[in-house]
Order: structure tokens, then C-alpha cells, then sequence
């Protein structure tokens, strides 16, 4: 996976290019949010990967694949690793699709809630 | 319940008025019984042998007619023993504690107290509020001290609603609450009602609270009971604070004062016990550290027990220019004061070369982390600290450290350990700090203030950035869960006097600035503490007058005491809950997640993308309705954050009317 580059998707909907050692594999962010809910992501990072006090901001502008990916496979901190047999290099790839896909949240500085 | 006046024979003795202890009470009295009752002479007559009746042999001999008279009858002296009932004396004794509360469930065993404290008593100081769980009783009797100061008493069969209460005990003893828990207890076998009244007995029902309790004890007679009832008091509010249990005996409650005690009874006075302060050489040793240190870092957990607590621990930090980390088991720092760096806990805490730890709960894990994951499952533990760290702790902890229960957590060794209680302890450490600080070194603090006054307010953008991520996501993030609860009450002296685990928004962006601005958590992170708890501490906030109670409630944690809304409803609780809604058991969602990774297996999801057994939809509980059946105005399930505002703000009136109020939010999970 280290090997592994990202070609960010265009729409916000849809789309990175993720090109696998031997293949490339088209990453949809509609499959990604599947992926993001059925392996538990949202459990510790939000729905829309936000963060919390359990887990670190996934989105939007996520860290760069390689790091994630790196990451996902091989964690020894408090989050548990994920082997690509529980998930596959094709769900990760869609699941950084769809985090790219989150569109950027709101300049603090104008949501008049954060500013009493 | 008249078992007391029906002998083995049945109505052949009713109306003797015979007691047991009423017998003793006169034998001892008198020395001698004089004369019985014809009825009683009846009862105890011979039983005629006829044809029918084989003959038996008498296990031990009939006594004469003397011997049972003395054994049955009623001395003619015990009719100067009836007068005042043990009950009301009992009354007596509590009320001269000011006590506010009884919270309780009724039950028989203790019926006789509950019938002089609402009649012989005026149901006034304290007045019975009717809990519909044991649990509830002790929580709400936990969130009530917090915001108030005071104890409250919890009336409880003692053994099967002691059985129902000990959950929320154990929270109390963890969060060093004091509760005064009595258990009624039938301890006469010979004259209890056979059945459910002795299913309902034992021989020493505080056994199952013994380990998590300061103090207990079962009186034997009402000059007992006086000792035992101000001397629990007076444990219960010693610092460390914590709860403590009396039996009390039904028989004790039922009889009239005993003749001999009409004339020597009394009540003892009560005479608070200065807290325990650490010791002299400790603390200046421990000041001379602090002063000299170039990253000092102040921590503190269960520090500030009173607003003077909160005052003393800003002193220290402007006295040492020195940061606090609020680990916010009580509201020890205003979080607007730039020295209130908790958001820096991490880089505080591993640069740190002097750390002193104010009550903490855990000060291995202030300074280590464990790590659940790798090492073959075991976990990983690393220090977050730099070797040679000088390490300090003031703590009462060590004053009540028993040994079944690990509340005291991992061992960590320290530097400079002091027990003693912190906040009494506090006017000497400043004290000493200011002798001990040069000019040089007075220099090096006011610098080391500035710079801290920067990265505070450089720490809160970016607190204020992280709650605008997802702003507008539904489910609705728990950052404008907390914004918009806050935009309703900021103008007003709020207490959150509960919060479920919204990531701490609420302490990360609201103004808090007061001791009763937030009040902690539940100490032993046991189910069921929230709704009751801060039902308990909105009672407590209505009768101080002028506090606006609002409670982050959890969705699990309402499952387990839902009957706690009645309560509110029914004693007109006023009171602001809004849902923290996630729909699930979340930390065991991400627990079960955990292991399935661990073994390299997928978790088996169930119908909400959840591992089976860790959700709470399918159905979704309409706990707006639920809340609605109790008696609460309410509202919900809002998903909309656009819709949450205008939602708030009509509870918010109905708070201001007396009323609880009731806001379901479905929410992202943390």
C-alpha cells in the first residue's frame, strides 16, 4: 500500500482514482460512506469523520493516503488495526474517497453560536 | 404489621399487647414479673389431649403457671413504658441534622420511621421525596450534595433495596459523596412475619456496602441510634466525603421508648471535624519544588470541593504562574482564566519537569498511558512524562484506601506524597510558595505567564474550529448540541449539573466560571447515575434560588433509571434535560469493534451497522414520549440542527415556569 498514490476525485459525490500495485482501482465516496458505516469508522470519528474526544478529525482534508493507509494497517495506538482481511485494500480506497468527498466546514469565525 | 402481638397460638392471644421486648424492657425494669392477663393465661394453657391426639412426649417441660406468666404476661410496670414511640425519637435525632431530603422507595421494614417522619415529623427538614428505584434514592442524594453541600438521607429496605442502591453507593464512595443510607432490618426471628418480611431480612445487611462505604453500624437501642446517626453524619462529612449506612432494626423503630431511657435519653451535639491537612515539613518541601521548577504543572481532580476551593486553587496558579489541567471531577479552575490549559493536557504533561496532582482520581494515568492495543492484547503502558519528573500529590485518598474494590487504581510512585485533604491543605502550600519565591525566580514565572496567556488563547481557536467541523451534520454533532444549549442559558446562572460524554464540549466552550457551573461526573462511571443525579442537584439548585439546571443526558444511562423523571415531575423539579441521543451503548460499541479487530475477524453487525448487542434502535425508544408519561413537558426526536434552537428555547421557558423539560436530540456518536 505504501506504493500507492491517490488521484483525488473531482466531484464531491464521487470519485479518487486509487492505482494499486498491479491494478487501479476506481474509489467511489457513495461506496466509501457504505464502507465508512459498515467497518466502524463513525464509531470513534463521527459519521462525517469529524472527530471527537475517541478518535482525531478524519475530514475534511484528510491526511495524505499513504499515511492512512499505513496507519490503518499497522497501528499499535488506540485505534485497532485493520487487516486487509477485514478490510479491503478497495473499501479503504472508497473510504478515503469519501472523506475527501466532505466538503469543508464553516469558517468558526462566522457561526455566531461559537462566538456568544 | 401486628406480628408482635400475635403469639404461635393465634387469636387466642390477640389483644394481649404482649411483646417481647416490652417484656424485657419491664423484666429489666422491674426484676420480676407480678401478673398476667387472664387472655394470656388462656393462651397459654395446656392444650387438652383427646382421642383423636396421640400422645406425645413434651420436648421440654411446660413451665408453671409462674414461669409463664413471667414468660408471656404483661408486667403491670410496662404500662408506664408506653409513650413516646422509638420512631419519633428517631425523628428527633435526624431532624437536629438539618437535614433537607429523605429520598426513598417505602418499604415495611422501616415503615414505623416513615410514619413518624411524615406525621410525628411534618414531613418538613427533611421532607420525603418519593423515588420509584433504590438507585435513584442514592444518586439523587449524590447530585444534591454537589450543588448544594449538604447530605441527604435515602431510606431503603436493607436487603433488597440496599441490593437495588448499591450501584449507585458505589458510585457515591468513588466520586467521595457522602450519602446517609439507613436499611430497615427485621432482626427479631422469633417475632418478624414469616415470608416476604424475612426474605426481606438478614442477619448484617450492610455487608454488601461494607466495602465502599466509610462507616457503618446497626444500632440496638435508641440511645444507639442517637451515637450512631450524628456520629455517621459526622464520618460522612469529613473529608474524604463519603457515604455511610445504618441498619436499623423494625422492632427498634416499632416500640415505645423504654421506660429506663425516658429519662437519660439524648440526642448528641454535633461538632463538625476540621478537615485533615498535609503535613508542614511535606508541604514546604513541596513548595520549594514548585517554585524552582521551570514547567511546573498543576492537575486537579476532586481538588476544589466548595467555591473557596476554586478561589485557593486560581491563587496557587497566579501565585506560580503555573498552568492547571482541570480533569474536572469537580469545577476546580474557571475555565476562562488563562491558566485553565486543560486543552493542552498532552504537551503540558510530557514536558513537564515539576507536576502536582490536586485529589486526582488516577495519577497513573495522569502520567502514563495504557494503551489497548498490541502486546498480544495485553495492552501497552508508556510514560507520558520525561524521566526525572518530580512528582507531588495532595490526596485524602490514602485516608480510606480499603482493598476489594480497585476505586484507588494502578500504584504510581511519587516524590512528595501528602495525605491530606487539598483544598484544606491549599492556604498552607500558597503560603509557603510565596516565602519561598525569589525575584529571580518571580521574573521567570511573569514570563512564563505570558507565554502561557498566548498558547491558552491560540488553544481555544482551535477548540472553536474542531466544534465547526460537521456544524451542520445530522445526526447532530455534539459540538452544536452543546453551542446551542449554551445560547439559551448563557445569560443565566447555569449549573450542568449531568453530562453525558459529548466530548466535553460543554467544558470547552460554554463560561464557566462558578463552582456549581458544572458539577462532575458520576465517580464509578456506573449506569444510571445521570437522570437521578442531576434531578437530585436541580432540587438542590431550585431551593438555593436562582441557578437555571440543565443535564446532557445519556440514552443508555436513562434506560436504567427512567422512573427518576416521575420524581422531578411529581416534586416539581425544575429542570432542563436534553438528550444526547446516539442510539447506542457506544462505548461497548467501539469495545466489541476493538476485539473483533484483535482477532482479525469482521464484527457481526446487526440491523444498525453496530456489533449485535450494542445498539438501542429497532426500535428507537421515543423517550420524548417516555419523558411526556412522567409528567415533563417534551420534545423530540430532533434530527434537524436547524430545528434544535427554537426547540430549546421553549423548554427553556417551561424550565423558567417550575416545570422539568425534556429535549430528545439524536445525536453523532460522541
Amino acid at each position: 500500500m505504501k506504493s500507492r498514490s491517490v488521484v483525488i476525485g473531482l466531484a464531491a459525490f464521487a470519485a479518487g482514482l486509487v492505482l494499486g500495485q498491479a491494478s487501479a482501482v476506481a474509489a467511489s465516496a457513495e461506496k466509501g460512506k457504505s464502507a465508512f458505516l459498515q467497518h466502524g469508522c463513525w464509531q470513534c470519528h463521527g459519521y462525517q469523520g469529524q472527530g471527537g474526544v475517541t478518535g482525531p478529525k478524519l475530514a475534511p482534508n484528510p491526511i495524505p493516503f499513504d499515511t492512512l493507509s499505513n496507519f490503518v494497517r499497522t497501528t499499535n495506538r488506540a485505534m485497532p488495526p485493520f487487516s486487509k482481511d477485514i478490510l479491503s485494500d478497495e473499501d479503504l480506497a472508497d473510504i478515503y474517497a469519501y472523506l475527501q468527498a466532505i466538503p469543508k466546514g464553516l469558517d468558526p469565525s462566522s457561526i455566531p453560536l461559537l462566538n456568544p | 404489621m401486628a406480628r408482635k402481638d400475635k403469639s404461635p397460638q393465634g387469636s387466642a392471644a390477640k389483644g394481649s399487647d404482649v411483646s417481647r421486648r416490652k417484656f424485657m424492657a419491664g423484666a429489666a425494669l422491674t426484676g420480676a414479673a407480678t401478673a398476667a392477663s387472664a387472655q394470656v393465661q388462656a393462651a397459654t394453657a395446656p392444650v387438652a389431649e383427646t382421642a383423636a391426639t396421640p400422645l406425645r412426649l413434651p420436648s421440654a417441660l411446660r413451665p408453671n403457671a409462674h414461669m409463664a406468666a413471667a414468660e408471656t404476661g404483661t408486667p403491670r410496670e410496662l404500662a408506664k413504658a408506653v409513650g413516646p414511640d422509638g420512631s419519633d425519637f428517631m425523628v428527633d435525632v435526624i431532624k437536629t441534622m438539618n437535614i433537607d431530603y429523605v429520598c426513598s422507595n417505602p418499604a415495611s421494614s422501616f415503615r414505623a420511621l416513615h410514619e413518624s417522619l411524615i406525621d410525628y415529623g411534618g414531613n418538613k427538614k427533611p421532607e420525603f421525596i418519593t423515588c420509584t428505584h433504590e438507585e435513584t434514592s442514592v444518586a439523587m442524594g449524590h447530585g444534591y450534595f454537589k450543588a448544594t453541600g449538604k447530605p441527604l438521607l435515602m431510606l431503603c429496605h436493607g436487603t433488597v433495596g440496599l441490593q437495588h442502591a448499591t450501584m449507585a453507593i458505589y458510585n457515591a464512595w468513588c466520586d467521595r459523596v457522602p450519602v446517609i443510607c439507613i436499611g430497615g432490618n427485621d432482626l427479631d426471628a422469633a417475632y418478624r412475619a414469616p415470608g416476604v418480611p424475612t426474605y426481606h431480612s438478614a442477619q448484617d445487611i450492610n455487608a454488601i456496602v461494607r466495602d465502599y462505604t466509610k462507616w457503618d453500624d446497626q444500632p440496638v437501642s435508641l440511645q444507639h441510634f442517637a451515637q450512631s446517626f450524628v456520629r455517621a453524619y459526622k464520618i460522612a462529612m469529613t473529608p474524604p466525603h463519603e457515604p455511610v449506612a445504618i441498619a436499623l432494626d423494625l422492632g427498634l423503630q416499632q416500640e415505645p421508648v423504654r421506660a429506663h431511657e425516658r429519662e437519660t435519653l439524648y440526642i448528641p451535639k454535633y461538632v463538625p471535624t476540621a478537615p485533615p491537612q498535609a503535613d508542614g515539613a511535606a508541604v514546604k518541601e513541596a513548595a520549594r519544588l514548585l517554585v524552582n521548577a521551570e514547567r511546573p504543572v498543576i492537575v486537579a481532580d476532586r481538588a476544589a470541593r466548595t467555591a473557596n476551593g476554586m478561589k485557593l486553587l486560581v491563587e496557587l496558579a497566579e501565585t506560580l504562574q503555573a498552568p492547571v489541567i482541570d480533569q474536572r471531577a469537580r469545577m476546580n479552575m474557571p475555565n476562562t482564566h488563562y491558566l485553565n490549559q486543560t486543552e493542552r493536557t498532552a504537551a503540558l504533561i510530557s514536558n513537564a519537569d515539576t507536576i502536582i496532582g490536586l485529589e486526582l482520581g488516577d495519577y497513573w494515568a495522569t502520567v502514563n498511558a495504557f494503551i489497548d492495543n498490541g502486546h498480544g492484547g495485553l495492552g501497552v503502558n508508556e510514560a507520558r512524562i520525561k524521566p526525572g519528573t518530580k512528582l507531588i500529590s495532595i490526596s485524602s485518598m490514602a485516608l480510606i484506601t480499603k482493598a476489594n474494590y480497585q476505586d484507588f487504581q494502578r500504584f504510581q510512585s511519587l516524590d512528595i506524597d501528602m495525605a491530606g485533604d487539598a483544598e484544606a491543605t491549599l492556604p498552607a502550600l500558597i503560603e509557603a510558595v510565596k516565602a519561598a519565591i525569589s525575584s529571580d525566580r518571580r521574573a521567570a514565572m511573569e514570563k512564563r505567564g505570558e507565554a502561557l496567556r498566548k498558547a491558552r488563547a491560540e488553544a481555544h481557536e482551535r477548540t472553536k474550529a474542531a466544534a465547526a467541523v460537521a456544524w451542520d451534520a445530522s445526526p447532530i454533532s455534539t459540538a452544536r448540541l452543546s453551542a446551542e444549549i449554551y445560547a439559551q442559558i448563557k445569560d443565566f446562572d447555569f449549573s450542568l449539573v449531568s453530562s453525558a460524554n459529548v466530548s466535553g464540549w460543554p467544558n470547552r466552550l460554554w463560561r464557566m466560571e462558578k463552582h456549581h457551573s458544572w458539577l462532575g461526573g458520576s465517580g464509578g462511571a456506573g449506569q444510571g447515575y445521570s437522570a437521578p443525579a442531576a434531578i437530585g442537584a436541580a432540587l438542590g439548585n431550585r431551593d438555593i434560588g436562582g441557578r437555571f439546571s440543565v443535564s446532557i443526558q445519556a440514552d443508555g444511562d436513562l434506560m436504567y433509571t427512567p422512573g427518576a423523571l416521575w420524581t422531578a415531575a411529581r416534586h416539581k423539579i425544575p429542570i432542563l434535560s436534553v438528550m444526547h441521543n446516539n442510539r447506542g451503548y457506544h462505548q461497548e460499541v467501539m469495545h466489541v469493534q476493538r476485539l473483533a479487530n484483535r482477532r482479525n475477524r469482521v464484527a457481526a453487525l446487526g440491523m444498525d451497522r453496530s456489533p449485535i448487542g450494542t445498539s438501542i434502535e429497532n426500535p428507537d425508544i421515543d423517550y420524548a414520549s417516555l419523558a411526556k408519561s412522567m409528567g415533563y413537558w417534551s420534545a423530540g426526536p430532533i434530527k434537524d440542527p436547524a430545528e434544535l434552537g427554537g426547540t430549546l428555547k421553549r423548554a427553556v421557558e417551561v424550565v423558567k415556569s417550575g416545570q422539568p423539560a425534556f429535549v430528545d436530540v439524536w445525536t453523532q456518536p460522541r
